[in-house]
């Protein structure tokens, strides 16, 4: 019944919720990156980590390539899809209202999705978990499928690393450059709009990545992106729109919150993050981690 | 006789005609069809008022529009009652929910204020999912049409399709005559340069409260009526795939033409039309459409008509 | 001439506009046709001498592979064995996507009946369509066959004399499903429901099945709909110790949860999960691997006999290869039943004339043998309980099922007196 939990089950759903939120966490550091370096607000990012879920699935019916390999290809195809993209359509909209991107992307995700829709249906494709991660590890106060403890591992490898790139070292210092004052980075000598091309690459590519880890678990369907789509922005949102630390740290805090209104007011879960997000954004518009502009 | 109000006679002449083509053409289309067309092109009509006047983009309009179709739904089915009084209760709805909603997404800018309308209207949503009056998935089935003013039965497909337009003329002709009133012009002014109109002595936020809650209140109305054309309310009006659908429609007319989102939203029902085997192949046109408006046809098909057919500014 | 730029810029739109739409709605422009005016409620006159069936399914989504163009193969089958004619009229098909949503659903049905000349629409998964069909077919006299939705409703307070409920609904699946499993010894129940009015009437009659049945339910947790995680309520379930995790909920949603239940391993510990509504076509995209021990009711199995079994390949020839759903059998049965009422009759404008008809002929076809139809639409024949096999024990693709138990065709169903039906004299 909800509401009655013994300490032991509640560790356990917090677990569960961790897990949840590196999905959130890797998602919105994408869109986080994109929208510091950019001003983009990447309406796609869930078609695109649609589209990475897919290709996971694709290169594994069609070429025999496995889970790991396609943790790779995928990323870097949509990567490449990125570029292209960037270079042909966002550019044109640099110089106008940043609501004109949202609005082409907005675009973009409908046309990926519809396609998705069109050639696969809306029920969606099998992909099984990799024998390596298979089973069940018992922890005493929970059984946790061995897949999942994966996952959050590798997140949290990913985003850290990610994090520490862009805080820590000269790539990432020019990056931060080039987000406050482009023309003057790019008088040093450095090539900015090159780096923002790469830069969106990058975000997508991050998304695509949470594609193929969210194949074997969730379905593999045209639509797994639209609905987690609007749950990150509120994410990205609630951490600080440029934040990178903002957004993991908000992801993985998320994922606890809904765990935590699972278990005690289930009813809500699905609207707990808007809620929050409303309450951020008139209490601390920039965001928890955002710098105030 | 003014130049003035010769353009203004000229402005009528041409709403006349506008009415005119609507009257006449259900004799080579389908009714209900261009019934759901004039509900959609009011709905956008009134968002156009908040973006293309006021420049506000919101992303949850759908919650004005379903809602709305909800509210009148209930009390043409449950409360009997007729179905003026209906409308009229789905607009009264809708408007309280956007003095709430504007209240607290007019305090911030640009995408926050877009971000804020749209966590708000996912709430809606869910809200009007888990709602037992609602019967969720299902939806508010079997709403009487009624009779108007207790005499006029709304049930002769010919009669609604008189009603219908009626409803819209007016929706219209409150947002023409918004538009071009003072009011209108300072909504004008706070779009185009904010800062200056506080410094002329404008309260901005109160101004856009007020077009806030107009444009609310006219989705309702839309949503009402579209309600009880369909004699359905159902959970597709509040998702928020409807309220892209919506900014899509003022796209393509053109944002802050005045005639704009009626084009618009006549494209978007003949997209649904052609497209109509596959769910897909919709949502796929109409990102072709969305990416080619953003990127080439910025002024939609308004804008570039009255380019081609203007003397110089 | 006026200076104002702004009024004259309205004008010029105006005038512009009135051009764009009258160009965006002629493409979309039909004649209707000549004889019908516009009242709604009388019965427009058929298309002249040729009847025309329409199936509106849902072409895209989530139900696309148990209904969707199969239903359209399903169909055109029965009008192929009645020889592509009856009463020396020619027999014609139209098809629709709903996509789901009332709305639209509701859109088309209301043109095809008021422009196609449509007599008899067919199929409609999703019981919000079905039930806006239903009541649009019942004001301009025509008649549906419901294949595709599940609400009881639709045969109780729902009901109408121009609706037949063909293949099954929530109360069989209820009462075969629950009855079964608790005879078995899955006495102990804990519900995964979506949360919404679908999820809760399954929850709620399954729950007065197995209470009837001498089970116990020891607890339940609600969902929100098209939720991508279950591993928190999977979680729940698990600590229940319920013998058997009940599934309240469809589509997306059951393949999810079943995906989810088999990496924590809910069903290689001993519990068992219930699918209260999951067609074949579910299984066949989950895997046996996850599907393995899955306990779920159907009204037909296209591997049950040798008349199933060679109807069902004829289809799979004709769809890709994929087996047909009982969804699928259900259109092809109403159909074929429809047609040899229509050639008793020799006419079709007459919906509540049709369906009276329909249900005073008892039904015979090769899917689901001798039946009957209740006089509040309900089709009735028997219902099956299978239990979804290991992928050890399964020689092909569409081996599936092992069957448990067939519940016979008078108990398989909710018997009218207890529909709340207006129709049925009490």
């Amino acid at each position: 019944m909800p509401g009655e939990i013994s300490a032991q089950a509640l560790f356990g759903q917090l677990l569960l919720g961790l897990i949840n939120g590196s999905f959130y966490a890797l998602l919105s550091l994408g869109l986080a990156i994109i929208f510091g370096l950019l001003n983009v607000i990447n309406f796609a990012h869930g078609a695109l980590y649609t589209l990475g879920a897919f290709i996971g699935w694709a290169v594994l019916h069609y070429a025999g390539i496995g889970y790991w390999p396609a943790l790779i290809v995928a990323p870097l195809a949509v990567g490449a899809l990125g570029i292209v993209v960037e270079r042909t359509l966002l550019q044109r909209l640099y110089r106008l209202d940043p609501l004109y991107n949202l609005l082409l992307t907005f675009g973009l995700a409908l046309i990926i999705q519809g396609l998705l829709q069109t050639r696969f249906g809306s029920s969606g494709e099998p992909y099984e978990i990799p024998a390596l991660l298979k089973g069940v590890k018992d922890l005493g106060f929970m059984v946790l499928p061995v897949y999942r403890g994966w996952v959050t591992v590798v997140s949290l490898v990913v985003c850290l690393t990610t994090w520490f790139v862009t805080e820590r070292t000269k790539l990432g210092s020019y990056l931060r450059a080039a987000t406050e004052n482009p023309a003057l980075v790019q008088a040093f000598g450095i090539n900015v709009p090159r780096m923002v091309t790469m830069t969106y690459g990058l975000g997508v590519a991050l998304a695509a990545f949470a594609g193929v880890l969210a194949a074997p678990i969730y379905r593999v369907s045209p639509g797994m992106g639209a609905e987690m789509i609007i749950v990150v922005f509120a994410v990205v949102v609630i951490g600080g729109m440029g934040s990178i630390m903002g957004s993991i740290v908000t992801g993985f805090a998320l994922g606890l919150i809904e765990a935590l209104t699972k278990v005690f007011y289930p009813a809500a879960s699905s609207t707990v993050v808007f809620a929050l997000m409303a309450v951020v954004l008139l209490v601390r518009p920039a965001g928890l981690f955002g710098k105030a502009t | 006789m003014t130049g003035a109000n010769r353009i203004w006679r000229t402005d009528h002449a041409v709403f006349a005609a506008m009415i005119g083509l609507l009257v006449l053409a259900p004799l080579v289309s389908y009714p209900v069809l261009l019934m759901k067309g004039m509900c959609l092109a009011l709905f956008a009509c009134a968002f156009n008022l908040l973006i293309g006047y006021a420049g506000l983009l919101s992303f949850g309009h759908a919650m004005f529009l379903g809602g709305a179709g909800y509210a009148a739904a209930h009390a043409a089915k449950v409360w009997q009652l007729p179905p003026e009084l209906a409308i009229v209760f789905g607009t009264a709805v809708a408007a309280s929910l956007g003095a709430v909603v504007g209240w607290l997404a007019i305090r911030r800018q640009g995408i926050y204020f877009a971000m804020i309308t749209l966590g708000l209207a996912q709430m809606v949503y869910f809200f009007c999912l888990q709602s037992g009056f609602t019967h969720g998935e299902d939806g508010i089935q079997g709403v009487p049409r009624g009779a108007l003013l207790g005499i006029v039965d709304l049930d002769d497909s010919a009669v609604m399709y008189g009603f219908v337009l009626a409803v819209f003329s007016l929706g219209f002709a409150i947002i023409y005559r918004v538009i071009h009133s003072p009011f209108g012009a300072v909504l004008t002014a706070i779009r185009e340069n904010e800062p200056r109109a506080i410094s002329l002595g404008y309260n901005t936020d109160h101004y856009k409260l007020i077009a806030f809650v107009l444009s609310a209140a006219l989705s309702g109305t839309a949503g009402a009526t579209k309600a009880l054309v369909f004699q359905v309310a159902s959970l597709t009006d509040v998702h928020w795939t409807m309220s892209g659908e919506v900014v899509l429609m003022t796209l393509i007319g053109g944002l802050g033409r005045f005639t704009g989102p009626v084009a618009g939203a006549f494209v978007i029902i003949a997209i649904e039309k052609y497209f109509g085997e596959s769910g897909g192949k919709i949502v796929v046109a109409q990102g072709v459409v969305f990416a080619i408006c953003v990127l080439a046809f910025r002024q939609g098909i308004m804008g570039k008509l009255s380019a081609a057919l203007n003397r110089p500014l | 001439m006026s200076t104002h730029p702004r009024k004259r810029l309205a004008e010029h739109s105006m005038v512009a506009s009135l051009l764009a739409a009258a160009l965006a709605v002629a493409p979309a422009c039909k004649k209707t046709a000549p004889a019908s005016d516009h009242r709604d409620g009388t019965a427009a006159a058929t298309g002249g001498n040729k009847i025309t069936i329409g199936v509106l399914t849902d072409m895209s989504g989530l139900y696309a592979d148990l209904a969707g163009a199969g239903s359209v193969v399903a169909a055109q089958m029965a009008i192929d064995d009645m020889g592509g004619k009856v009463a020396g009229m020619a027999i014609e098909i139209v098809s629709g996507d709903h996509q789901n949503k009332a709305d639209i659903g509701s859109n088309i049905a209301r043109e095809w009946y008021d422009t196609k000349g449509v007599d008899v629409i067919v199929d409609v998964p999703t019981s919000s369509v079905a039930l806006a069909v239903s009541e649009l077919t019942r004001s301009k006299n025509k008649v549906f066959l419901a294949s595709g939705p599940g609400s009881a409703d639709l045969t109780g307070k729902s009901c109408s004399p121009n609706t037949i409920h063909w293949t099954y609904d929530t109360w069989a699946l209820a009462n075969a499903t629950g009855r079964e499993i608790v005879k078995h010894g899955g006495d102990s129940w804990f519900f995964l429901a979506a949360d919404y009015a679908f999820g809760t009437a399954l929850e709620r009659d399954v729950t007065r099945v197995v209470e009837a049945s001498g089970g116990k339910v020891l607890g339940g947790v609600k969902h929100p709909l098209n939720a991508p995680d279950f591993s928190s309520f999977l979680l729940q379930a698990q600590s229940s110790g319920a013998k058997i995790v009940g599934l309240a909920n469809a589509g997306g949603d059951t393949i999810n949860a079943i995906k989810q239940a088999a990496e924590f391993g809910i069903v290689a510990k001993g519990q068992k999960l219930a699918g209260l509504l999951v067609f074949i076509s579910d299984v066949n995209a989950l895997g046996l691997d996850a599907a393995q021990g899955l306990i779920l009711s159907e009204a037909f199995y296209w591997d049950r006999d040798d008349n199933t079994r060679g109807w069902s390949k004829a289809f799979a020839a004709r769809h890709d290869g994929k087996m047909p759903t009982m969804v699928h059998a259900g259109v092809y049965s109403a159909v074929l039943h429809y047609l040899k009422a229509i050639a008793e009759l020799k006419a079709a404008g007459d919906g509540k004339a049709v369906v009276a008809k329909m249900e005073a002929l008892p039904t015979d076809d090769r899917l689901f043998g001798k039946g009957t139809i209740d006089p509040n639409g309900r089709k009735r024949h028997a219902m099956y309980v299978y239990e979804v096999k290991a992928p050890g024990d399964s020689k092909a693709k569409w081996d599936y099922y092992k069957l448990i138990r067939e519940v016979p065709a008078d108990q398989a169903f909710r018997a009218p007196a207890d529909s709340a039906c207006p129709l049925v004299a009490k």
